[in-house]
């Protein structure tokens, strides 16, 4: 049976499911929308966590950046796990003690401040949108890759469906998709990496696989580390970036994933402080299977990249290359003439994407308009690694099929996360909290409901529509995050001397030192700059650390100056310190 | 000062403690053998991978995971000690 057959099945029978279960678990009251009704089990907390957290980029993109990037790409495996240890040790425990529904609420009451409530609630929703534009945009690739479905079409039929379980169910919908987008998303990656693990190694568990031996006795590694000198690449185990850098970045990335709002937020769900503690334990472990295969994964397809098509015939390459070449993800240009496809290290298009002319070459390879100089003659997008990586190995066609499907569901399940976000943020933070307190359960929950249904539109059309911008603000969403969240939390809850003046003058100075740097270095304000201006030797990516490090001592220096907290402030300080009693997550 | 504020700060104060060591581990496994220590680490084999590499892409996570448990049991086991556990 054909991939298109199996590909329209099991997304048929997932789709099916999660629509099931979001009939199946319908809100009724703002508890129940907002965080479940404060009663999931922390196994089934865990796996939603894992599903929320593990985007689109995480399923589709991860492995492809470092298959590309080889020990650099250490950054996002590190970052990306580490965090969550500080989310677990330094976070969780006591949110959940404080028992609201949102990080705005915890802003807003430790700082007794609205203009802090309100600072909260705009960065939260910055970080969301940019997120959510991103997994619309996953699901629409998915779509038109495997079902040649329009793209925008693609994410048409994706937005229907977060939204038909986000208005049926809030958090109790949404917890409970999750749990099952977890299970399919996490079948659909290992997979096809028992296969290929198996076929190149001998060994099916891929982390093991990935330091065996090949066929001929040498280490996997030590081969691809010999083919990456060969064709002029850096060492693939050695990276190109600089130590502080990628010490910069790491933490930036751990700092901002622990002050993402849409993970903090699955800790309200839980009924205990104890509880708390062990869901982000199990989550991590459910995000450690993902974690710890991609950079297995990542060396299997680039070694298999590389082996197939490197020195070969255009003519005698497989089918797999074509396809993408026609979806416009691999292009070749054959600059010598020899219709033999050279791959070294290079840029083989003198702009970013390649841009085909319709013309057919000798070879009958698409023709492209932007071939640059360089002797390397083939681009490859790093998106399509996870995509094309079972076709590239030969697998069955039902595998290659799960792959679209696990896609789709890392993808949706994030976007309902983050929705579940932004509509609180404005019907609880905005609404209940600052405009109009005297608001009824019932409308609260119907403002939730509409805001979702913007929330969703909005998303949708950034989805078609993306602005050229949002490639380096999502990358950059993680810096503002811990500029400026992460410190205002943290010492919120370690500081007992911390007043609002220390910390809204230290999130104010940390965004704004993060936009200026981003501004400055990504988009060419204020006279731009290049890597050799970047202050410390630090990339806009890692820069988050040094904002993060100068708005605490700006909150420590400033709260020391002014008058200490009222004493009903330290008084809560002091009790969400303490696990017990901490009661369900509730408004009051 | 009551005894209940006592017991509070007691508490704390240990809590505070087990936080210490186990960010220290968290940093020493990921920036530290992972980021600073990379390169003199990667001298030293474990099968195939180098040994900061392995670090970096797999052993780090592992250790974060053990981490998360450990205290999990750490504090219950704390709770319990003061009288927080129901």
């Amino acid at each position: 049976m054909s991939v298109q057959f199996w590909t329209w099945l099991l997304v048929g029978i997932t789709f099916a499911l999660y629509f099931g279960i979001a009939i199946w678990a319908r809100a009724g009251s703002t508890k129940e929308f907002y965080v479940a009704g404060g009663g999931v089990s922390p196994l089934a907390n865990g796996m939603a966590t894992a599903a929320d957290w593990m985007s689109a980029a995480s399923f589709i993109s991860m492995a492809g950046i470092i298959s590309f990037s080889g020990y650099d790409g250490s950054v996002y495996l590190m970052g990306w796990t580490g965090g969550y240890v500080l989310l677990a040790l330094l976070l969780a425990p006591y949110l959940r003690k404080f028992g609201k529904f949102t990080v705005p609420d915890f802003i807003g009451d430790r700082y007794y401040s609205n203009t802090a409530r309100t600072v909260a609630v705009i960065c939260a929703l910055i970080v969301s949108f940019t997120y959510v534009a991103g997994q619309m945009r996953g699901v629409g690739i998915v779509f038109s890759q495997f079902l040649q479905v329009d793209i925008n079409l693609g994410v048409l039929i994706g937005m229907t469906v977060v939204l038909t379980f986000a208005l049926l169910g809030g958090m109790k919908g949404i917890t409970y998709t999750q749990v099952a987008q977890y299970c399919v998303l996490i079948f659909a990656f290992m997979v096809p990496a028992f296969f290929i693990s198996m076929q190149m190694t001998g060994n099916i568990i891929p982390q093991i696989g990935m330091g065996g031996k090949v066929e001929g006795g040498a280490f996997l590694l030590d081969k691809l580390d010999l083919l990456h000198t060969e064709l002029g690449f850096n060492e693939y185990t050695s990276g190109t970036k600089s130590t502080w850098d990628v010490f910069a970045i790491t933490l930036a990335l751990m700092t901002g994933t622990a002050g993402l709002p849409h993970v903090i937020v699955r800790f309200f769900t839980v009924p205990k402080v104890k509880d708390a503690r062990k869901s982000a334990g199990y989550a991590l472990l459910l995000i450690a299977i993902l974690y710890t295969t991609a950079p297995a994964i990542a060396v299997f397809s680039r070694t298999n990249l590389i082996e197939t098509v490197s020195n070969k015939e255009y003519k005698e390459i497989p089918e797999w290359f074509k396809n993408w070449e026609n979806t416009g993800l691999i292009a070749w240009a054959d600059k010598n003439g020899d219709g033999k496809i050279q791959y070294v290290a290079g840029s083989a298009l003198s702009s970013k994407k390649p841009m085909y002319t319709d013309a057919r070459g000798a070879s009958g390879e698409r023709m492209v308009s932007n071939a640059s100089d360089a002797e390397n003659e083939l681009y490859v997008d790093r998106d399509i690694m996870v995509l094309a990586n079972p076709e590239i190995a030969n697998l069955p066609n039902w595998v290659i099929a799960l792959v679209a499907a696990g896609g789709l569901a890392a993808a949706l399940s994030t976007a309902a996360g983050l929705l579940l976000v932004i509509s609180t943020s404005i019907s609880h933070d905005l609404i209940k909290k600052q405009l109009k307190p005297d608001i009824s359960d019932k409308n609260e929950l119907t403002a939730a409901r509409i805001s979702i249904f913007v929330a969703i539109l909005i998303a949708g059309y950034f989805g078609i529509n993306p602005p050229g911008f949002v490639a380096a603000v999502v990358a950059l969403a993680f810096g503002l995050a811990a500029a400026s969240f992460f410190p205002a939390i943290i010492l919120g809850i370690f500081d007992k001397r911390m007043n609002s003046q220390g910390a809204i003058s230290g999130m104010i100075v940390g965004i704004v030192l993060m936009l200026f740097y981003m501004m400055k270095f990504k988009l060419d304000m204020f006279g731009g700059g290049t890597s050799e201006d970047w202050w410390f030797g630090t990339s806009p990516e890692g820069f988050g650390t040094i904002a993060m490090c100068v708005n605490i001592v700006i909150s420590l220096v400033v709260s020391r100056m002014t008058p200490a907290p009222p004493q009903d402030v330290q008084d809560m300080v002091e009790s969400i310190r303490i696990p017990s009693g901490a009661g369900e997550a509730s408004d009051h | 000062m009551s005894d209940k504020q006592d017991n509070a700060n007691a508490y704390w104060k240990e809590n505070i403690k087990y936080l210490a060591i186990l960010l220290v581990i968290w940093f020493v496994v990921s920036f530290g053998c992972g980021i600073l220590f990379r390169e003199e680490l990667d001298t030293i084999r474990l099968g195939g991978f180098k040994l900061g590499f392995w670090f970096a892409q797999q052993g780090s996570i592992y250790v974060f995971v053990i981490l998360i448990f450990v205290y999990v049991r750490l504090m219950n086991k704390l709770d319990r000690k003061y009288g927080y556990d129901e």
